[in-house]
């Protein structure tokens, strides 16, 4: 999907002009140094993830050596190590807790967005703002009461508590975004559907949703990398049992002996899934990312 | 909604280690948050090192997305590899840069510099503000990017054909076309960035735990609350915090709208 997402973007090498056979040359020439320099750029860009791989194939010795080797005996023993030190358990509850959010906020943007972008109420515009407000709370905000509250009811390292909250925090986001993609499903579509009788059940989940079925997709992609990588709340709300990724990593590091490289490895395998979640959606997220006001 | 009670939590004299003992207090969390010293300092990290951060991921995004405006071999393979650090999980973020990268001893900069003869420097313990501010930068450039990426691809192919022909050069056509048309989407991205960046926690309290000046408004709330356990006083920041915010938040709501309203118009 990376590649086939290439949008027609305007040739910027402008169309040769008569007689400009040496003119057309030099600007092939620069064309290719530019590509150059673009890639240059890149590759220092995302050197830190690059490095981040390649240290976590190696041996602590060789990760801890300066100046730093290229060439050394790779080896998935770290990875092996993470595992010992327990991180599956914490994969896993970041996985319980991003999906199972993700999929509840869905199931209940779908609808709300609809309602909103379909059958607009009175000031629509004002209960968006309200969904949108929420969003610019800095969680900080809200995270005392919270906190005292999840202590009170001894709901304090518990996954399910922790995925209610992601629930609330990407609802609003993700209802912004599918009102956006549903009101781009042509209007006439849907009076059609209405004309054969389609009822409002009908209508969202058999005529509007498999058309804005790619926006859903990508929001909900945004929901889950949003749930994935949260710290702060993770960070402190749970402990032992329901401890999520971010969090075990940022623990990570004991101070004791050697550890670039198996925390390389520990990063590796906490970033992958949202890597490549990302990439998959990469042309609707910065839509997703600013609150559909860029297409 | 909880917000509500934060403001409340605000007036009370509350110890967590003491909770039998809680009283009103009326504007004594508020007039502690100012007289002690922490709150200006904290204040100012937040507002330099977001505004920096900002700024660098304003100009490295302004350049990617020009280079990426141009037809090339894998000129999507390039955008996808670009948008990589946004997806990262920050806390993974700020471990890579200050282990691996940033390390005096044996960081990738450490060696850049001795090819060059110089001695390596302790960014983590000597410039822990610009430490953060490499991370943030580093993970918000991409986002920039995407948006000034769709400004530029939304330009119109013919008015650019138009100054070409009437003999603009190609950097007139940038300076007076192409800017003044990216505005709008700069604009949208400078706010929505600060806004995520002034929450900014993950690499404070992995880097540097608030060190040499790097506490910024949620760390130092997080730290009142949750280690000095003074809700009272923690939700007096926790209310100023959200002010500054909203004053912000305000600013980025009626851009987005005015964007969307227009949009609504075509």
């Amino acid at each position: 999907m990376a590649t086939a997402t290439a949008t027609p973007t305007r040739s910027t090498t402008a169309p040769t002009r008569p007689g400009g056979s040496s003119k057309f040359t030099q600007r092939k020439v620069s064309g290719y140094l530019v590509t150059a320099l673009t890639w240059v750029l890149v590759f220092i860009f995302i050197f830190p993830v690059l490095w981040m791989i390649v240290t976590s194939f190696k041996s602590e010795a060789d990760a801890a050596a300066f100046p730093p080797s290229f060439f050394f005996d790779a080896t998935l023993d770290r990875y092996a190590e993470v595992f010992r030190r327990g991180m599956g358990l914490y994969l896993l509850n970041s996985l319980f807790v991003s999906v199972g959010s993700t999929i509840v906020v869905m199931a209940l943007a779908i609808p709300a967005a609809y309602a909103l972008s379909v059958r607009p109420i009175g000031k629509w515009q004002d209960a968006l703002f309200f969904f949108i407000s929420t969003k610019f709370m800095p969680v900080a905000a809200s995270i005392i009461p919270v906190f005292l509250l999840f202590r009170t009811l001894g709901l304090l390292d518990n996954l399910w508590a922790l995925g209610v909250l992601y629930i609330g925090i990407n609802l609003p986001l993700a209802v912004w975004m599918m009102r956006s993609f549903f009101s781009e499903v042509p209007r006439a579509v849907v009076e059609a559907a209405q004309i054969d009788g389609a009822g409002y059940n009908r209508e969202l989940w058999l005529v509007s949703l498999p058309i804005a079925a790619p926006g859903a997709a990508a929001a909900a992609l945004i929901c889950f990398i949003f749930a994935w990588n949260e710290y702060f709340l993770a960070n402190l709300l749970t402990a032992v049992v329901a401890r999520t990724t971010p969090p075990f990593l940022g623990s990570f590091v004991d101070g004791r002996g050697q550890f670039l490289a198996v925390l390389s490895a520990a990063c590796t395998l906490a970033v992958l899934p949202v890597i490549v979640a990302g990439w998959l959606a990469q042309k609707r997220l910065v839509r997703g990312l600013a609150m559909g006001a860029v297409k | 909604m909880p917000f509500l009670i934060t403001i409340y939590y605000s007036f009370q004299d509350w110890n967590l280690a003491r909770p039998e003992e809680r009283s009103f207090a009326g504007f004594s969390n508020y007039v502690a948050v100012v007289t002690n010293g922490a709150f200006l300092p904290a204040l100012w990290a937040t507002v330099w090192m977001t505004g920096l951060s900002m700024i660098l991921s304003l100009v490295l995004g302004l350049l990617f997305a020009v280079l990426l405006d141009r037809k090339f071999r894998g000129q999507a393979l390039a955008r996808t590899l670009l948008i990589t650090p946004f997806l990262i999980m920050p806390a993974a973020t700020a471990l890579i840069w200050k282990y691996s990268i940033l390390d005096a001893d044996s960081g990738i900069i450490t060696l850049v510099l001795s090819w060059f003869g110089l001695p390596g420097v302790a960014w983590t313990t000597d410039f822990p503000g610009l430490t953060i501010v490499f991370t943030l930068t580093w993970q918000y450039t991409p986002f920039v990017m995407l948006i000034l990426l769709a400004g530029l691809q939304s330009q119109s192919g013919e008015v650019l054909e138009a100054a070409d022909v009437d003999g603009s050069s190609a950097l007139q056509t940038f300076r007076y076309m192409t800017l003044p048309h990216l505005r709008t989407y700069a604009e949208l991205a400078t706010l929505l960035g600060t806004v995520l960046m002034v929450q900014v926690f993950d690499p404070v309290n992995i880097i540097t735990k608030g060190a040499g000046n790097t506490k910024t408004l949620p760390y130092l709330l997080y730290e009142r609350a949750f280690i000095g356990q003074q809700i009272g006083e923690a939700a007096a920041y926790a209310v100023i915090t959200v002010i500054v915010t909203i004053a912000l938040a305000t600013l980025a709501l009626r851009n987005i709208f005015t964007v969307f309203t227009e949009e609504a118009k075509d």
